[in-house]
């Protein structure tokens, strides 16, 4: 109880979900062999991580920010470019995160008490045209980061798929560096969402709730609005840095279309809605679902268009095609937003729960 | 709220000056840098005809949004309609536009641009029933129903028309340009530039002339107190939004073919320089969107032309600016 910051799951079906979806992550190497399968299973470790820090913004303070990816863009670059210029080292590394998590931290108090002052509308806006410049520059500059191309670097020895700490195989599984660079990610990944976990059910972040559901009586009880919107909008940005600092170290590279580009903001909207705001295991629920449903989901609409071509059915085949799998997920997140505020996790929770209205 | 005193007549609002202006200063500014006067010329007509592109874009959202206090992230996928509209016209008569006749090749550019607004205006009715009716008043929900609105949307484009980009070329006579002296000006920069002042002019005297206009007017400033004088203010909005959509679209479809191409991605690139704009000529003002919209295209040439690398944040500098001067835009709204 103590790790989970005394907020466990609630309900019986949510706890089996959680359960089984940490368990697998947590044996993906011994469970799913193949590349494909363990590199679904890191994407999935760090995408929970980006979404429970989006979800202490979106789902606890209650603002919407689209600046996120570019935190997660960050941190990528910054291990990716520290790896790239010094050293495949772990000082270099260390460095990369470190210059990563100040730059977030300016960029967050900058935005933040430059538009949080305001209605949070109009944060949404700024993040918006700020996330966007930001896209273009790491592009243009290609001198430092790579441009569209982005870089491909070196990661320390032991992380790399050549390196073998045990000359036999655990379980069938070859003991390489591979193993330990997923384990790496995975433990990290769990350790900040335990902290994240443990922020939220602080008093401090009790007040974020007060904020979200009534900000002038929070601010009529004495508590700075202004301050702890920024310092949210901060922790969830360093969330988000470490997160794009774990994926650029599991790909070992780092570009605009998996480090910055807007759709992965989408993505981030989509899984925290889905999943279920408000409550950090939807961002595990969600994450898992939307990675499953982007591997998966594809076959699926890939036979259900030959089907449609077969029947002669007029547009179908061109709605069920494997690349319009958003459009299905889009339709999800609208009906969610309408139906089911607090999404998977509000959907499975127990009656007696008091069901907490978003927005 | 500016304090009237009661029984003497109202006194007419004054408009300020100054933040019209800074466009002209900015370009005053500018001048000395850019040295050659026929370069400044081709700078400035370029900045003004993007500015008015961007403007026909942005006013619809900033109307939406002063009225019904809703900020609609879908604008963006009725900028991409437009421009796929559009193509609808454009391919079929293409025998129109590849004709020496001006007057068959300005036809199939009205006639795109008019079925562009068209459609756009009878979807942006759909819009507002499925998506916005739902949520009014609910800013967190409202934002996220109109960006899955807006993924649908984008998805559904995909899928009619295909996920490459699809050429598209102005008719012949509006290729090439007038030539004074050294400036060279675009002739279809010269056409959008016209298209976009009957666009504003034709709001300023709906807006200030009629009845509707009024009303609407009534409506950014405080629409509790219309619908108490027994107007029904939903009615008046749906035509509002539906205005937005088919303003987008005909933006949307002008801003394709001076680009030449269409593609789905128009849509987010134009909905963040839209935001942008409407931020800084004041969020609910017709008149602060087009100097916003003139200014922020007049700075991001002339700095693409100065420094282009500066050019990728103009937009964003620019923004920060104008709002450490005037924190509610240029031409704030009250109530707001």
């Amino acid at each position: 109880m103590t790790l989970l910051s005394g907020d466990p799951p609630r309900g019986r079906a949510l706890q089996v979900l959680v359960a089984l979806i940490v368990l697998a992550l947590m044996l993906a190497p011994f469970l799913f062999p193949g590349a494909k399968a363990l590199n679904t299973a890191a994407k999935t470790c760090v995408m929970i991580l980006l979404v429970a820090s989006y979800d202490v913004l979106l789902g606890y303070t209650g603002i919407v920010s689209f600046a996120h990816v570019m935190f997660f863009g960050v941190g990528a670059y910054g291990v990716g470019l520290a790896l790239y210029g010094l050293s495949a080292s772990w000082g270099a590394l260390a460095l990369g995160l470190v210059c990563a998590f100040i730059l977030s931290l300016a960029l967050a108090l900058a935005i933040g008490l430059f538009s949080l002052r305001v209605q949070s509308i109009f944060f949404a806006m700024v993040t918006l045209a700020v996330a966007y410049a930001f896209n273009v520059l790491a592009s243009q500059l290609s001198d430092l980061t790579g441009g569209e191309d982005g870089r491909s670097f070196k990661i320390p020895e032991i992380l790399q798929p050549g390196f073998k700490w045990l000359d036999h195989p655990i379980l069938g599984v070859q003991a390489n560096g591979k193993l330990l660079a997923y384990y790496l990610v995975f433990v990290v990944a769990a350790a900040a969402f335990l902290v994240l976990l443990r922020v939220v059910n602080s008093p401090f972040g009790r007040v974020l709730q007060a904020i979200r559901e009534n900000p002038f009586r929070a601010e009529a009880l004495g508590y700075r609005i202004v301050f702890h919107r920024t310092l949210a909008t901060c922790i969830s940005a360093l969330g988000a840095t470490l997160a794009g600092a774990l994926s650029a170290l599991w790909l070992r590279y780092v570009g605009p279309d998996t480090a910055l580009s807007f759709s992965i903001q989408v993505d981030v909207l989509v899984m925290v809605v889905v999943g279920g705001m408000g409550s950090l295991y939807g961002a595990i629920v969600g994450a898992a679902l939307f990675v499953v449903a982007e591997s998966y989901l594809q076959d699926l609409m890939g036979a259900l268009a030959n089907v449609a071509a077969d029947a002669r059915l007029p547009m179908l085949p061109g709605l069920f095609d494997p690349h319009r799998w958003l459009l299905w997920l889009g339709l999800a997140f609208v009906l969610a937003v309408y139906f089911a505020p607090l999404g998977i996790v509000g959907a499975l929770k127990p009656a007696e729960g008091k069901g907490r209205p978003a927005g | 709220m500016s304090a009237t005193g009661f029984g003497a007549a109202l006194p007419r609002r004054r408009i300020e000056i100054l933040p019209a202006m800074t466009p002209v200063i900015v370009a005053l500014v500018a001048a000395p840098f850019v040295g050659s006067a026929s370069t400044f010329v081709t700078l400035t007509a370029a900045g003004l005809a993007m500015g008015m592109m961007i403007f026909t874009m942005a006013s619809g959202l900033t109307l939406v949004f002063g009225m019904m206090d809703v900020l609609n992230f879908g604008h963006g996928a009725f900028i991409a309609l437009g421009a796929y509209v559009a193509t609808l016209v454009f391919l079929p008569l293409a025998g129109w536009s590849a004709s020496d006749s001006v007057a068959l090749n300005l036809a199939v550019f009205l006639l795109a641009i008019v079925a562009a607004a068209l459609v756009c205006g009878a979807l942006g009715w759909v819009f507002e029933r499925l998506i916005v009716k739902p949520v009014y008043g609910q800013h967190l929900r409202q934002i996220l129903a109109t960006i899955g609105g807006s993924i649908i949307a984008e998805q559904l484009m995909y899928a009619f028309w295909g996920p490459d980009q699809i050429p598209l070329s102005v008719p012949k006579t509006l290729e090439g340009s007038f030539v004074f002296g050294e400036a060279a000006i675009e002739k279809y920069r010269v056409l959008a530039t016209l298209v976009g002042l009957v666009v504003f002019a034709g709001e300023m005297l709906i807006l200030n002339r009629t009845k509707i206009g009024l009303l609407i007017r009534a409506g950014v400033e405080n629409r509790e107190m219309v619908e108490a004088l027994g107007y029904r203010i939903d009615r008046l909005f749906i035509g509002v939004f539906m205005a937005g959509s088919a303003l987008a679209g005909l933006g949307g479809a002008m801003m394709a073919l001076y680009r030449g191409q269409v593609h789905a991605t128009i849509g987010g690139e134009f909905l963040v320089l839209c935001f942008i704009v409407i931020i800084i000529g004041g969020l609910g003002s017709v008149g602060g969107s087009f100097v916003a919209s003139i200014l922020v295209a007049l700075i991001a040439n002339y700095a693409g032309f100065l420094a282009p690398k500066l050019a990728l944040v103009s937009n964003i500098l620019a923004m920060v600016v104008v709002l450490l001067w005037r924190p509610r835009g240029l031409y704030p709204v009250s109530g707001r």
